[in-house]
């Protein structure tokens, strides 16, 4: 049998089984909605009985009471992770071995390592993505970041088999060097870390909002907030992984101009692919220094981590498909 | 902040006080009359706040979007010029504000100037603070443990001077001493004995280098651009070229470049190969050359598209490739007027090629050019003909051709690829239609008008180099290199504060020794309880105390 064909049947493999997780994760937020929108409810009905004052004051209360340790996800309202959250962790994990089967045959059929075009990158980069968010399902109780990880890797996933589908070949010679191996994937861990603490800058911003009383949360669907960390935890969880994202992303955009000396005679060239990844790299540490100046950490920090990942998307898609420049690997034909 | 939420906000920190910068109190910031010192010294306070460095990033970002959008002068003249042939109003316009040079315009270099000058204003002063910080004491015991959120209390029966000597030992660490605590001993009014420990003053060191080195690399940067020069040569196989600006197809130089770094070396391309797969992908390009150094030794060596050869200080590299037909025309006398390998340059992956012999020299009557494709695998196709591989399977030349002025005497220089036929005019046949002639491998064809006769004599390739010579590479590199260092030690340095109180042991305790310890981090820190845990486990056998309660944050 064809290993190139044998590697795609597995990568979709994969992404169904991501999609069945996505559902799972969903259902899991949607049972913790209901839950606490429940007895938030409750509370509200017996404070309301019992006294008139007590209403006011405990719409004016702050609604976030969340202990804050790793290992807890439990709110107030007594929320404990239920079948559905153990089945999406369980298929994310058969998602993954099939994943990295999947990348593992791509590179053997192509006899080289298995990311040089745009599908490759995809299906690297949702993996990088995935193994981030289970690394850290080890070490802290972060699976309610889930729903938006896996949401991100099916869409990532399913563009890369459909839209920028190539089968397994060799590599020109402008891609023949050690430095592919180097540069791109740590590009692609980087890449995948960045999705992992969007996701978590999204969460952060809910929660803020939540915990602020935003009237725009007023719907006991978000009352599932409640089961998450507090915003403060979730603002110092992104920072962690897009620290590590930072590091990893400078180091790619050094070993991309080391890499340029070698093939293009040049460093550095404002080749449309290098004016993105600067940008990408400017705003992330617009972002490290919005951390730590006043009226800027927070929320306003936040949208840094947001505006990074949107540049790092744009740098993945439109530059690769609409701006041509000496980075065109996507291996499709654009038609330019 | 994350850490503005945590006790660490109560002690003292060391970082530069303009960090709060005064347009934060929430008041819109009156100017006083202040001088023009006064004033001076305000612009370069603002200039060097947190709040301007974060201003000045996000502008940098936003300053270099259209340079990805706009065709740039420096990489690609050929497209900007078309771009303003399509739009000629508005690109006069952009030109003059230099959208089609973005990284050399005024707007750009003044945000990334400005940036740098922030950094140098911002990050000298903390340098100083950080140097005179080596020498400080960790900050004295709090006298309320409680209030940390990691804190413990344990009894044992070593002695109050063994508890802290081992732990001064454990804080400090053994050979890794640069991560190790700095550690104070006091003793308190009332007897109580304490310890305090710090760590992670590289973070710091950490931060101050990152920044520094980007500095550094700026200025080699700078320094590579003033003192580089950089050379295009084609050369067809069997042919080479000498490190001279006269033997190069376009040479340009830095402003302070110097003659003596043009070492006198020459190379020949002695043969190009290249190979393709199935589907016209290219596999290998491959350029084997002679080198012949400045002092006449030679040797053999190849170049890859990724493998440069490091030749008098510089490189060359392998920047395209392409076939070179080698044609002889005579001209109505039977005279050779033309002999040579004319480059066609590639325009598709099946190397279907374009270019122009230009034949002056005839003996009498018009001057020649013969316009045309090469197309290496020639495949006839409804009249015409296309190329069906890369490689010459049979090359076939179509050319048409001109007759009149090429126009070569007017001393303006000319695009060899093109033909300029102000003066000439295409030759027709008896049906008022361009001749095109259809010349193959190894044979000799009539050109029309009786102007003569063109044979295709061999089929050579030509490699398309190009040198670059720039001393600053390695300084570039090493202060990319320190950044990285710098930027891993400052985001991943953990900064930790400790503190142990030690008294002898009063009622059931009595005759032992109770030591109380508060840990404190100013990051979100997952290892700080492991790490008191750490010091009080090496302090000695002992049972908890009433109010063991570590947690991690
Ligand atoms: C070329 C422009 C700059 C870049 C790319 C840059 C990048 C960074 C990065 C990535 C960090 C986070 C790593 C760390 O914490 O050490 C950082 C931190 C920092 N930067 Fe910059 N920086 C630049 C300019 C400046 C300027 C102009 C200032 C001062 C006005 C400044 C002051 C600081 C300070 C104080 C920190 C440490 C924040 C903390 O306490 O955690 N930087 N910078």
């Amino acid at each position: 049998m064809d290993l190139g064909y044998l590697s795609t049947l597995l990568v979709w493999g994969a992404t169904t089984a991501y999609a069945i997780a996505l559902v799972a994760f969903a259902l899991d937020l949607a049972r913790r909605a209901e839950i606490l929108g429940r007895e938030r409810e409750d509370a509200r009905v017996a404070a309301a009985t019992r006294d008139e004052t007590v209403v006011a004051d405990f719409v004016g209360v702050n609604r976030s009471v969340v202990i804050d340790r790793p290992g807890t996800v439990v709110g107030p309202g007594g929320y404990l992770p239920g079948r559905a959250l153990s089945i999406a962790m369980s298929t994310t994990t058969v998602g993954l071995l099939l994943h990295v089967a999947g990348a593992v045959l791509r590179g053997v059929a192509a006899g080289r390592v298995p990311w040089a075009n745009m599908y490759e990158f995809s299906m690297i980069g949702t993996l990088a993505a995935v193994v981030t968010f289970r690394v850290l399902c080890l070490r802290r109780d972060v699976r309610f970041l889930g729903t938006l990880v896996l949401g991100v890797v099916v869409v990532g996933l399913g563009l890369g088999l459909t839209a920028f589908y190539v089968p397994a070949g060799g590599l020109e010679p402008a891609l023949q060097s050690y430095w592919l191996v180097i540069h791109v994937s740590i590009a692609t861990i980087a890449t995948g870390m960045f999705s992992v603490s969007a996701a978590a800058s999204v969460l952060q911003l809910l929660k803020d909002s939540w915990e602020n009383n935003s009237t725009s949360l007023a719907h006991p669907r978000w009352a599932l907030l409640e089961s998450l960390p507090s915003a403060r935890a979730l603002e110092a969880l992104a920072f962690r992984i897009t620290a590590v994202g930072f590091v990893l992303w400078t180091f790619t955009v050094m070993a991309g101009a080391v890499w340029a000396e070698h093939a293009w005679a040049r460093y550095w060239g404002w080749d449309p692919k290098e004016v993105w990844s600067f940008i990408v790299w400017v705003v992330y540490a617009a972002y490290l220094h919005a951390r730590t100046t006043r009226g800027w950490s927070g929320r306003r920090a936040a949208w840094f981590v947001l505006a990074g990942f949107a540049t790092i998307i744009f740098n993945f898609t439109a530059v690769n498909l609409l701006l041509h420049g000496k980075h065109s690997y996507s291996g499709l034909d654009t038609g330019s | 902040m994350s850490e503005e939420q945590t006790p660490a906000d109560t002690v003292p920190r060391t970082g530069p006080a303009d960090r709060v910068d005064p347009g934060d109190r929430g008041v819109a910031p009156v100017l006083p009359d202040l001088g023009l010192r006064g004033t001076a010294r305000w612009v370069w306070r603002q200039l060097t706040s947190m709040r301007v460095a974060l201003m000045l990033l996000m502008t940098l970002a936003v300053v270099s979007v259209p340079g990805s959008v706009f065709p740039q002068r420096p990489q690609d003249p050929a497209s900007v010029a078309r771009f303003l042939r399509n739009n000629p109003v508005g690109g006069r316009w952009l030109d003059r504000l230099g959208f089609f040079d973005v990284y050399g315009s005024v707007w750009f270099s003044a945000v990334y100037l400005l940036l740098f000058l922030s950094l140098v204003g911002c990050i000298l002063p903390r340098l100083w603070l950080h140097v005179t910080a080596f020498r400080a004491r960790p900050p004295r015991a709090p006298r309320r443990f409680e209030r940390f959120e990691v804190h413990t209390e344990i009894v044992t029966d070593a002695s109050p001077q063994e508890v802290l000597a081992s732990a001064t030992r454990a804080l400090r660490g053994g050979a890794a001493r640069l991560r190790g605590f700095r550690v104070d001993l006091g003793t308190e009014p009332d007897g109580a004995r304490t310890l305090a420990a710090e760590r992670g003053s590289l973070r710091e060191s950490g931060n101050i280098l990152f920044h520094l080195a980007l500095l550094g690399l700026l200025v080699a940067i700078a320094s590579g651009q003033l003192l580089h020069y950089r050379g295009q040569a084609i050369v067809v196989e069997g042919r080479g070229f000498a490190n001279s600006p006269s033997d190069y197809d376009t040479f340009e130089t830095g402003t302070a470049f110097r003659q003596g770094s043009l070492v006198p070396f020459s190379l020949t391309l002695d043969r190009f190969d290249a190979e393709f797969d199935a589907a016209s992908k290219p596999t290998t390009f491959q350029a084997d050359v002679t080198l012949r150094e400045a002092d006449g030794s030679t040797r053999t060596d190849y170049i890859l598209v990724n493998r440069p050869l490091d030749a008098g200080g510089a490189k060359v590299y392998l920047q395209g490739n392409g076939y070179a037909p080698q044609v002889t025309v005579r001209d109505a006398a039977g005279n050779v007027a033309f002999a040579g390998a004319v480059p066609f340059l590639p325009k598709d992956a099946s190397y279907r090629s374009e270019g122009v012999i230009k034949v002056p020299d005839v003996t009498s009557g018009d001057q020649i050019g013969l316009v045309g494709s090469l197309l290496p695998t020639a495949v006839a196709e409804g009249g015409g003909f296309f190329s069906a591989y890369p490689q010459p399977g049979n090359p076939l030349l179509v050319l048409q051709v001109w007759r009149g002025d090429l126009g070569l005497d007017t001393g303006i220089p000319q695009n060899v690829y093109q033909l300029d036929s102000a003066a000439m005019t295409q030759v027709k046949g008896a049906d008022a239609a361009p001749v095109t002639l259809l010349v193959e491998e190894g044979a000799t064809v009539e050109l029309p008008d009786g102007l003569g006769t063109v044979s295709f004599d061999a089929l050579p390739r030509f490699a398309a180099f190009d040198l670059r010579y720039d001393p600053s590479l390695p300084w570039a590199a090493s202060f990319a290199g320190c950044a990285l260092l710098g930027l891993a030690l400052s985001l991943f340095t953990p900064r930790r504060r400790l503190w142990l109180r030690v008294r002898a042991g009063e009622g059931e305790h009595a005759g032992r020794t109770v030591v109380a310890g508060a840990a404190l981090a100013r990051t979100d820190d997952a290892g700080l309880a492991a790490e008191l845990d750490r010091v009080l486990d090496a302090v000695g056998p002992q049972d908890e105390g009433q109010d063991r309660w570590t947690s991690a944050i």
